[in-house]
């Protein structure tokens, strides 16, 4: 046996202990996937839809399409 | 899983499976059948898990082994330090550190498993130039440049996918 004597470990109180050490650790891993993916992803995706939607066209881009062939129910003018 | 036989054994290998003193004392002698130790009665074992075995390591004690024990009645602080660990190691085979040792056996798994990987790639790779039919007619270069023409065409994903990334004014793709 060493003659100094060891650090007295937490006796009482473990499972309480971990349970709040681990809550925190949890809620900040949890807010921050969270977060990241909001403001990584949802936040660009709408301005993209935004911006493509702002000058949007319907008519113009249904006529490119016909010209280019792909109806089958309106072929492309002239024909 | 918590049975006294599976205890004994435990997962790995490296978990120390001590057989009990009695058949110790069967052996030496030349001829002899050695006695199947009794497994219904309680059995040492080391886990890490189960602390703390229901027989001591060594049951049959010599004569001072036997004063030892005699001397452990008694107030602990008269015992040395050397008779202490010789009690430990009359109670106990191998210690916490010793029994929780690592071992190398990860390496053996990690090289078997690539091993049998690169015999799988060898299969597969004879399956390849042997058994696979032809290749579809789809998949060759002109019909693909042909079908991404009527994807753009019906522009396909506009917002942030494939259309999106074509220049529809330069006729290319954008940069």
């Amino acid at each position: 046996m060493s003659s100094a004597l060891l650090v007295k470990p937490q006796m009482r109180g473990l499972l309480a202990s971990r349970l709040r050490k681990h809550m925190i650790i949890a809620f900040i891993i949890s807010f921050g996937c969270a977060s990241l993916y909001k403001f990584g992803v949802t936040e660009p995706r709408k301005r993209a839809y935004a911006e493509f939607y702002k000058n949007y066209d319907a008519m113009k881009q249904f006529e490119a399409m016909r010209d280019a062939g792909v109806f089958e129910s309106v072929p492309p003018k002239g024909s | 899983m918590l049975s006294l036989p599976s205890l004994r054994m435990g997962i790995l290998s490296r978990r120390g499976i001590v057989a009990a003193a009695s058949v110790r004392a069967a052996h030496g002698h030349g001829g002899h059948v050695t006695t199947q130790e009794d497994l219904s009665a309680p059995q040492y074992y080391e886990n890490r898990n189960h602390p703390l075995p229901d027989t001591p390591y060594r049951k049959e004690l010599d004569t001072s082994q036997k004063s030892l024990k005699e001397k452990e009645k008694g107030s602990w602080k008269q015992l040395s330090n050397e008779e202490k660990l010789a009690l430990y190691r009359l109670k106990f085979h191998h210690s916490f550190a010793e029994m929780t040792k690592p071992t190398n056996e990860w390496k053996t798994v990690l090289g078997g498993m690539f091993i049998i990987f690169g015999l799988t790639g060898l299969v597969v790779l004879w399956q390849r130039i042997y058994v696979f039919p032809p290749k579809p007619h789809t998949l060759e270069d002109d019909w693909k440049a042909m079908q991404v023409k009527r994807m753009l065409d019906m522009h396909i994903n506009p917002v942030q996918g494939f259309s999106a990334k074509w220049d529809y004014d330069k006729n290319e793709w954008k940069k």
